[in-house]
């Protein structure tokens, strides 16, 4: 409850916001973009099994005193690296992301259980911060989306390729392997970041939904991207803002937002699919 | 003649555990040639094709690729997978798939370029998919993308051409119209073509010579000098016929059969 206090001191909430609106436009912004390829890798499942081992990693470190961020992201990195391996058939990744899940999950749980601190440390993991980061936690927000970004852009057109056309892909001696394997390291970085702002259980909502809606409505490799990271944009900060006054999660925000935007996007291309036939 | 070839495989012999394939395969394929391989399932079609893309290690001999030994695919190959429906719902229409058999293998972000939207526009026209040019792959028709895939493999003058049953799951005329489209189209830049198939008939009048797998054994020659009966019955070890009727050839006995090819239990 103490967070709640500082927000009346004007003084204090303002640096406050602007860190979680700057925390929230990276996280749009990388979690719009790589979240294309989670789609077209169906990687959806992946993007969940990582984000209760970058769960686990961040419990233990808060329970041991260590970076949280550091904790997420060595857990998040141990787990796509463990499916980056084993599952490199869409069939095996499946079973082994759903063995490896609840195991996280149950790391983290007693690691929770059995630190000390305050409660509300312990829920952020799982459900997402009250609308409170700090400078270090910015600036690790910051620095992981430059360079999950930053790797997107360089491996985005052989990434596609690999994505939507492996097997030509592979035929004109584009190192599919290589570029899935580093794939899942970005993955493992993004998910990291975003467990410390929307939880681990909602990751989904900035990695998923996002470009899930975006390809409702449109093909074009140019929009689909750009689309998805105005909506996870949207989503994050819009929810940031719509927390603001209440001091409550804002995970509820950014889900809801989310979640509204891809609604609309089904309608939109309902609607415009049924024009298509009548016309 | 082998000075000049493209492609060498040499003494190759490929073996799943204790079951060989094929033995001592030696194929040497010419400039703009056109072959076809041709057996039944299981008889290393399409392994041969993985070999010759680096993917799968022989047990013995080699292969080159324009005087080097195969490695992980190559740009001078141009590939034509097996028509399979494609996913509704992905970024990708059909000229964004045409876009990435010319830059696909490039870094960084594929902005829009002028030049590269020229040569796709004039590879859209030049296979008749003009109008079919922005709609998402998942909506083409077999025959619509196939024609695509022709164009895919063709854009980046490729010095062999690599195609994998293209022709299965379409109907005959299709089967006709994708054939004769790949056979000019590879004619403009003079590539090779290796052309994996259960059905010669759609490839007939292109082809130059046939790769005929069978019993872990092959015959390559002219169609005139193996799809024969004697020649056939030899290789199967039983007898074979094989029948001529207005163009076509059916190779009867052989229990190649055409169903089930697009099954593939691996």
């Amino acid at each position: 409850m103490d967070r709640l206090f500082d927000f009346s001191d004007y003084d204090q909430l303002i640096p406050l916001v602007q860190n979680s609106l700057i925390a929230g436009l990276l996280l749009g912004i990388m979690g719009g973009l790589i979240g294309v390829f989670v789609m077209t890798r169906d990687m959806s499942f992946a993007v969940h099994g990582i984000s209760e081992l970058s769960f686990a990693g961040a419990a233990i470190a808060l329970l041991v005193g260590l970076n949280v961020a550091l904790g997420a992201t060595l857990g998040s990195i141990v787990a796509a690296i463990i499916i980056a391996i084993l599952g490199s058939r869409a069939k095996d990744r499946n079973s082994i992301i759903a063995v490896l899940m609840p195991f996280g999950l149950g790391i983290g749980i007693l690691a929770l259980a059995l630190y000390e601190g305050r409660a509300a440390n312990k829920f952020g993991l799982l459900t997402g911060q009250i609308i409170a980061v700090d400078d270090p936690q910015v600036f690790w927000l910051i620095a992981t989306s430059l360079v999950v970004v930053a790797f997107l852009g360089v491996i985005w057109r052989p990434l596609s390729f690999a994505s939507l056309d492996a097997e030509v892909a592979e035929a004109r001696g584009v190192p599919t392997k290589a570029l899935g394997l580093l794939f899942m390291l970005l993955l493992a970085l993004a998910v990291a970041a975003s467990v410390q702002v929307v939880g681990a259980l909602l990751v989904m909502t900035l990695l998923v939904t996002p470009a899930a809606a975006a390809l409702r409505l449109t093909s074009s490799p140019l929009w689909v991207p750009l689309l998805s990271m105005i909506f996870a944009v949207v989503s994050v900060v819009g929810g940031i803002l719509l927390a603001l006054g209440g001091g409550l999660p804002i995970s509820p925000y950014v889900t809801t937002l989310s979640f509204a935007i891809y609604l609309v996007a089904r309608v939109i291309e309902r609607t415009r699919t049924k024009t298509k036939r009548a016309g | 003649m082998a000075t000049k070839s493209i492609l060498q495989v040499k003494r190759a012999s490929l073996s799943f555990g204790d079951k060989s394939i094929w033995k001592n395969l030696n194929l040497s394929v010419a400039p703009g040639e056109f072959i076809a391989v041709i057996g039944a399932n299981g008889s290393g079609k399409t392994v041969l094709l993985k070999a010759i893309l680096g993917q799968l290690q022989l047990s013995s001999g080699e292969i080159e690729l324009l005087g080097k030994k195969v490695a992980n695919g190559s740009r001078a190959i141009g590939y034509i997978p097996q028509h399979r429906q494609a996913d509704t719902g992905l970024p990708l229409r059909a000229r964004d798939l045409l876009r990435m058999g010319l830059d696909g293998h490039r870094f960084g972000l594929p902005f829009p370029s002028a030049k590269t939207n020229k040569k796709v526009s004039e590879m859209l026209e030049a296979v008749g998919a003009k109008e079919i040019a922005n709609v998402p792959i998942g909506q083409l028709s077999g025959g619509q993308l196939q024609r695509i895939r022709v164009a895919q493999a063709v854009i980046d003058n490729p010095q062999l051409i690599l195609a994998d049953e293209p022709l299965s799951a379409l109907d005959l005329k299709q089967q006709g119209l994708v054939a004769e489209l790949l056979d000019s189209q590879r004619k403009q830049n003079g590539a090779a073509v290796l052309f994996v198939t259960h059905d010669v008939n759609p490839v007939l009048d292109y082809i130059d010579r046939v790769l005929y797998l069978a019993n872990g054994k092959f015959r390559i020659g002219t169609p005139d000098e193996v799809l024969r009966s004697d020649v056939l019955s030899k290789l199967y070890g039983r007898s074979v016929d094989v029948v001529r009727n207005q163009g076509r050839i059916a190779v009867l006995g052989s229990s190649d059969h055409d169903h089930h090819d697009n099954e593939k239990w691996t």
